[in-house]
């Protein structure tokens, strides 16, 4: 039996450390916001001769198309990224660029207005509220039955929020070293990823109830031990499966979801270990009184 | 109890063979019409995104300190309709979001350029008569423009359409109302030559010095291509929008990318599910033969279901469909698990099949709903990409609960029946051992 609970200091200093890192990072280098947050437009082209992206920019530049941004994305292929091409002159930017560097063929083309952007910016922090207060309430109503039914909503939604931190850090150092921007699909990924994570979770919790209630002369966190090593079989396997299915779709899958999919994998990772050393080592922590104990040698420290 | 296991395991397998034939691509489909529905002609619907096609959002961008009139956004979506079904796109869809928005999808659209120009220009002719004062192309006119009186409006153009002129250039043939005839007969047989300009929101698309009275039927001639003329003479058609649009947002996805995307997506999709089926037959053995069983009636059902609701397949949904196989088993994971700790604490493979299916239940549900509610909120927060996948993911854990709780029990209690399904060793047990609780 592995012995989790009794060294939850351990797990807590791991997810307080990777916790900070996340933050440390949004707040310095923040999140790279995709044109879906910041409007823009994304012009997807296929050239039929090969070209680089500085070609491409200084083309864009003649033509008095400024401060665009050029990435390759396959074969000849480029994403041009720009604030000043629009729905009104992108054909006629194209036909600039044909007649600089040959034939072009246009894959996509994405162009969001400010107006979106801000809604969405607001629509995504609002689903992720709304979220979590629906699994809050759904959690304590379906706890009912074990003293102070709370906490364990709470835990959950403590683990959730860990995991979506976690995830904007990852893609906020991802940005910082490969650019990565996040955009609507991203928001969808985070809460994906927090419904499984709490999925994860719960699956934990169910078993500390059933095993609560037939040991209630056993200490409290020597039950949630227990439930861990029964439950933890399932919980890796588990996300075995989806990091299977989701790692084919990264390797073998169109490069226009790949963001998309490595954000789920990468979600699915922490919320796998979250359930496992977070959720029940929180909740154990809390019913053995750590936090008050804490609270404590906090305050004492700050009379002395 | 053998009777109703014979029962549930033949419903089963009637279904499966219901939603495999439903699936079979060129399937003749059913004799059925659901709703509005022909259920005759199953198809996958692909969303733009796979077949390539247009996504425009417009918004209605009224003269400042204005308020859009009462109506005039649904006035504006059956005008759109009226200019998309003239352009001859299959499945189009229209529709109004919030108080002042429209967002008009066309898939499969050739010239999605042409066809935004088409439905954000108001298309609101009139004709000005402007005395001795020639106009030139390209100016602007209106009401308060001095020395320009107005004539009519393109409320009185009964029908337009394209011709061309005797060197085959462009022109647009319009034919007025009687009313509005009426008003012009008595306009043009008054002011004989003396100038006239016909605008097109506003910009003046042609003057010409009136040669003779015309009434109801008339054609203009200006500085523009077939590819305009055809645009301008849909507008006039289907009458002026009430309120100028603008884009607000544009998604264009060319063919080549859509199919791209989706070739790739089965791919990994099928080599998931493979990965999958593999690792539940390597670990979980005989339970693990019965969850893949149960993984492909999990996917022929969903896509039956795709199929007959219809769901429109995005690249986002396809992936959440991918998604959903990897959720699918876990239920079987549970369940799987909780029959081997039964086998563990000495019950037979009968009593901790039932044991394990019972037991696990609370977490299913639980889980499940957990999921179900991201799903809910993605649903109601998202934009089209966003709810695909949320539909996609939603349809797939209902049915996993189907596939993976009621066909694995029948299944997995028709094998313990069987003299081979005896052995622990079947369900990754070696021995019976004796760990329990603390």
């Amino acid at each position: 039996m592995f012995q989790i609970i009794s060294r939850r200091h351990i797990y807590f200093a791991i997810s307080g450390a990777v916790v900070a890192i996340s933050v440390a990072s949004l707040l310095v280098f923040g999140i790279k916001l995709g044109i879906d947050f910041t409007s823009g437009s994304i012009l997807r082209l296929q050239f039929e001769r090969s070209v680089t992206s500085s070609e491409i920019i200084q083309a864009l530049e003649d033509h008095g198309v400024e401060g665009a941004s050029v990435k390759t994305a396959g074969e000849n292929t480029f994403l041009i990224r720009s604030a000043t091409i629009l729905s009104e002159n992108k054909a006629e930017v194209e036909s600039r660029l044909q007649e600089t560097l040959g034939p072009v063929e246009e894959l996509s083309f994405n162009s969001v207005g400010p107006v979106i952007g801000r809604e969405l910016t607001r629509k995504a922090f609002l689903a992720v509220g709304v979220a979590s207060l629906g699994i809050l309430v759904y959690l304590t109503w379906s706890f009912r039955k074990v003293d102070r039914p709370v906490r364990y909503g709470v835990t959950a939604v403590v683990t959730l929020v860990h995991d979506s931190v976690i995830l904007l850090g990852a893609f906020s150092i991802l940005g910082q070293i490969a650019g990565m921007e996040v955009d609507s699909l991203f928001v969808t990924a985070v809460l994906t990823v927090v419904g499984f994570s709490v999925h994860d979770t719960i699956v934990v919790f169910d078993r500390i109830r059933e095993n609560r209630s037939q040991h209630r002369d056993k200490p409290f966190s020597e039950v949630v031990n227990f439930s861990l090593n029964q439950t933890i079989d399932r919980s890796l396997n588990t996300s075995l499966t989806a990091i299977f299915v989701l790692a084919a779709l990264l390797v073998l899958g169109g490069d226009t979801i790949r963001d998309f999919v490595l954000a789920l994998l990468i979600g699915i990772a922490i919320g796998t270990y979250s359930s496992i050393f977070t959720a029940s080592c929180l909740l154990a922590g809390w019913e053995e009184g750590d936090f008050r104990k804490l609270a404590r040698l906090a305050l004492d420290r700050m009379r002395a | 109890m053998r009777r109703r296991l014979i029962i549930a395991l033949v419903s089963i397998l009637a279904l499966a063979a219901f939603a495999v034939y439903v699936d079979w691509p060129g399937t003749p489909g059913l004799p059925l019409t659901l709703g509005d529905r022909n259920l005759r002609d199953l198809e996958v619907r692909q969303g733009l995104d796979l077949q390539g096609g247009l996504h425009v959002v417009f918004q209605a961008d009224p003269v400042p300190g204005q308020a859009i009139p009462e109506g005039a956004m649904e006035a504006v979506k059956e005008i759109i309709e009226n200019r998309v079904n003239a352009l001859g796109v299959a499945e189009p869809v229209i529709q109004i979001e919030g108080d002042d928005r429209i967002i008009v999808e066309l898939p499969g659209v050739s010239d999605p350029d042409e066809a935004i120009k088409l439905f954000k220009e108001t298309g609101s002719l009139e004709i000005f008569g402007t005395g001795f004062v020639p106009f030139e192309e390209g100016s602007f006119i209106d009401e308060t423009t001095e020395g320009a009186d107005r004539i009519l409006t393109g409320a009185e153009v009964k029908d337009a359409s394209v011709g061309f002129d005797e060197i085959g250039n462009p022109e647009i043939l319009f034919e007025l109302t009687d009313a509005g005839g009426g008003k012009f007969q008595e306009h043009t047989s008054a002011n004989i030559g003396q100038w006239m300009s016909i605008t097109l929101d506003g910009r003046v698309i042609q003057s010409a010095v009136i040669q003779a009275a015309i009434s109801t039927r008339g054609r203009i001639t200006g500085n523009f291509n077939a590819q305009e003329a055809r645009r301008v003479a849909i507008q006039l058609r289907y009458g002026a929008l009430p309120v100028p649009l603008r884009v607000v947002q544009n998604l264009t996805v060319g063919p080549t990318l859509g199919q791209d995307s989706l070739e790739k997506s089965v791919r990994a999709g099928i080599v998931g599910f493979v990965l999958v089926l593999l690792f539940m037959v390597a670990y979980y053995r005989l339970p693990g033969l019965v969850a893949s069983l149960a993984l492909f009636l999990y996917a022929a059902l969903v896509l039956a279901i795709f199929k007959l609701l219809p769901v429109t397949l995005t690249l986002a949904g396809i992936a959440g469909f991918i998604l959903s196989v990897g959720m699918a088993v876990d239920a079987n994971i549970l369940i799987f698990e909780r029959t081997k700790e039964e086998l563990r604490s000495r019950l037979t493979i009968g009593a901790a099949v039932e044991a394990g299916f019972r037991r696990a239940w609370n977490s299913i549900r639980d889980s499940n709903i957990a999921t179900l509610i991201t799903c809910a909120v993605l649903w109601q927060f998202g934009s089209g990409v966003v709810r695909g996948f949320a539909l996609t993911l939603a349809i797939g854990v209902l049915v996993s609960m189907f596939s993976a709780i009621t066909a694995s029990r029948t299944f997995m209690r028709v094998v313990v029946r069987l003299k081979r399904g005896h052995d622990p060793r079947w369900y990754g047990v070696d021995s019976p051992s004796a760990e329990t609780a603390p």
